[in-house]
């Protein structure tokens, strides 16, 4: 049977082999096309998503780059300040700059007479505008005695309302600015004395559940520091054990089982290296909670696998020909090693190691685990102040009810994703820079 | 100055040798023509080389005379690469690669546990298949060796090491100008021509050369050959080539390999225009190979 079809294939003129060429032709090139569709789409469904992704991220979150803020007459009354005309920081510290600021505010709306109405005249500025006035004191204690118009940061209630979070049409009892707050708001913007700003505070303030006056600084310190204990840990550990692993050691069964190990330590799910830092670092060394320092030790551990395994494969790219001729003229291994195969592997080293850093940016769940969590208002000045990082200010803002905090969430993960862009758009530009053609 | 007066004893005849499918594992299958040489550079003494439990050199005996050009040719997997990176103990870095038998340079044993194989390969220097210069401009790949082997304490001194090296690689006048231009920027012969500098620039006593031409064009080649000429009435060189016309060309003794046996070792003319051995005149004829 199959005898006969060879045969016929075989007798086949060439005049018929050529149409059954033709014939499969078309089908080959349908074959072609249908894959070429299937990819095309799936790189549109890909970006498709990410482009949702940045989009509601940042319609979401692009306002939160402005705030608003209140134009308010204050008159620094040295009877209210420091009545015993002392000017001591002390004093001028504990002075009741609250009051000034509800003073001027009476002064403005002198038709409000009801306690409760003085209230919520109140909250249309920020608790933040007392602080405010205490540091121009301090300052310059000069300013007492003298009246001065001065933009405070508005409640976030205004903030909202200004940009259009909050519905006034909704009734009233269903809105969190009454219909009375909201006349107040609409006769200040007729002065002229409401104006949205760009929003410095966002990135000069540390944490606070006032969210006017919360910022990502001390988030992006506490990451910085994070990441410079990670990366001055993980890169001469990675890379030295890379080295020794590819150029030094045997090939035998303790090195395929250190293999296999930090092949499964690449995919361990993070949360078991924060427990693992828990375990080890703050409760067998004694180590502080809430630290950069702990934080830099686990993202660390996290971390390693990764590098050790882009290191890897970077010094095996490397071109033995390149370590015969070093061996060849008589070089060392060390010097073979670090003259010759290092310098060529590095790149690709720093592409990984940088690639491994990114990750650790984006890690949050080991840093549940050792208290990085909690809320810090000052920003960290150093590796063992208490601090919290990026991801876990995303987390935290998350959790928080109001609708100011949802816009600074978005805010945060854009900051999140400019330094994750920056990083990975580095790591491209080294790879392109010192690659080399061989 | 021919080598065949060299020659002090005579050889043996083996007749357990012919079947080329044998496996190479027999002890007694002897080499044709004289293996010793007088004042030897180097001497071989039953050298076996197993790669894990596969061995790829069974007892070769050969001795490298002074100044020779000796060409070791054979069919591919033959063993004439292993038995040459052997003698600058470049199998090292093999893991699996175990060796026995004695290897002297100057008397010395090459595989004793007091030599250091630093100086060994300062004094045995190689030259590999494909050119390999770093990835450095072409001044500094001749001046790493003195560099690292301390040879030159000024750069004056370094300078003149590396146009005199330059200067017999006969690449002098092709680079002179363009010293701090990187090495793989040049052509494949010139590439070739810079390692055998760079091999030349720390001063070796042999230079072994694993297939110098075997990625090069003729005329790249012609000069390579040339160059081979000049070198060895400084040095001792040991060539494994594909090219038995290159090997007629450039060398005073030819060995030939077969199957891990050093099968036959003569004066070059001897091996070519009147080979002893039935597998070497099957190979040269162009029987197999």
């Amino acid at each position: 049977m199959s005898n006969k079809i060879d045969n016929e294939v075989l007798s086949a003129s060439p005049n018929k082999s050529m149409q059954r060429v033709q014939a499969s032709l078309a089908r080959r090139y349908a074959k072609e096309r249908r894959f070429r569709r299937m990819g095309i789409s799936a790189v549109i469904t890909g970006l498709l998503f990410l482009s949702l992704l940045f989009g509601s991220i940042i319609s979401n979150g692009y306002t939160a780059f402005w705030q608003t803020y209140i134009q308010i007459e204050v008159h620094f009354d040295a009877e209210m300040l420091d009545p015993q005309g002392q000017r001591s920081p002390e004093a001028l510290s504990a002075a009741n700059y609250g009051g000034l600021v509800k003073r001027s505010l009476r002064q403005m709306f002198p038709q409000v007479k009801k306690r409760s109405d003085k209230r919520k005249l109140y909250h249309l500025v920020s608790s933040g505008a007392a602080f405010q006035l205490r540091e121009m004191v301090m300052n310059n204690p000069q300013l007492i005695g003298s009246t001065a118009l001065i933009w405070v940061a508005a409640d976030d209630d205004v903030d909202m309302l200004m940009k259009g979070h909050i519905n006034r049409h909704k009734p009233e009892a269903d809105r969190r600015m009454k219909d009375q707050q909201i006349s107040w708001v609409d006769e200040l913007l007729q002065q002229g004395r409401i104006e949205q700003r760009f929003n410095t505070t966002f990135f000069t303030a540390g944490d606070s559940r006032e969210p006017e006056l919360a910022g990502i600084r001390g988030a992006v310190m506490g990451s910085i520091f994070t990441l410079l204990i990670t990366l001055a840990l993980s890169l001469p550990i990675g890379v030295a054990a890379a080295l020794y692993l590819e150029e030094f050691a045997p090939t035998n069964r303790l090195t395929d089982l250190i293999e296999v190990n930090i092949n499964n330590l690449a995919a361990v799910p993070s949360i078991v290296f924060g427990l693992l830092g828990l375990a080890v670092f703050i409760g067998f060394f004694g180590m502080p909670r809430s630290v950069p320092i702990v934080g830099g030790l686990v993202l660390t551990l996290m971390t390693l696998p990764t590098i050790i395994i882009a290191s890897r494969a970077a010094l095996k790219s490397v071109p033995p020909s390149i370590r015969e001729a070093a061996l060849g003229i008589g070089a060392s291994r060390m010097q073979t090693v670090f003259h010759h195969v290092l310098p060529q592997a590095l790149p690709g080293m720093l592409t990984g190691t940088i690639i491994g850093m990114a990750q650790a940016l984006g890690e949050t769940a080991p840093l549940l685990m050792i208290g990085m969590v909690a809320f810090i208002v000052d920003i960290p000045g150093n590796v063992m102040d208490p601090s919290t990082a990026l991801p876990v200010q995303i987390y935290l803002w998350a959790d928080s009810p109001e609708r100011a905090f949802a816009e600074r969430t978005s805010a945060a993960i854009m900051v999140l994703l400019a330094f994750l862009i920056t990083m990975n758009t580095l790591a491209v530009l080294l790879r392109k820079k010192f690659e080399r053609r061989w | 100055m021919q080598t065949n007066t060299l020659y002090n004893s005579s050889a043996t005849q083996p007749d357990n040798c012919i079947n080329i499918q044998s496996s190479i594992a027999s002890d007694d299958c002897h080499t044709v023509g004289n293996t010793s040489v007088k004042n030897p550079r180097m001497n071989c003494r039953n050298v076996d080389v197993f790669y894990a439990d596969k061995q790829a050199i069974n007892q070769v005996t050969l001795d490298i005379g002074r100044n020779e050009v000796i060409a070791m040719i054979g069919p591919s997997g033959c063993g004439k690469s292993t038995f040459l990176r052997c003698l600058n103990r470049m199998n090292d870095t093999i893991d699996s690669c175990r060796i026995s038998g004695e290897i002297l340079l100057d008397g010395q044993n090459i595989y004793d546990k007091r030599q250091d194989v630093v100086p060994l390969r300062a004094q045995v220097g190689m030259v590999f298949q494909k050119p390999n210069p770093f990835p450095k401009s072409i001044y500094e790949n001749v001046a790493y060796g003195p560099r690292i082997h301390g040879l030159t304490s000024t750069k004056s001194d370094l300078d003149i090491i590396v146009e005199s090296s330059l200067n017999r690689a006969g690449l002098w006048d092709e680079v002179k100008d363009r010293l701090n231009q990187p090495g793989t920027g040049l052509s494949g012969g010139q590439q070739q021509r810079l390692c055998i500098a760079r091999t030349i620039a720390v001063g070796p006593e042999v230079i072994l050369m694993d297939e110098p031409c075997s990625a090069l064009d003729p005329i790249a080649t012609a000069k390579i050959e040339e160059l081979i000429d000049e070198l060895h009435e400084e040095y001792t060189i040991v060539i494994v080539t594909h090219s038995m016309q290159q090997a007629a060309r450039v060398s005073q003794r030819t060995a030939y390999f077969h199957l891990g046996n050093l099968i036959e070792v003569g004066e070059t003319n001897q091996i070519f225009s009147n080979p002893r051995h039935k597998l070497t005149e099957d190979y040269i004829t162009g029987r197999f190979g």
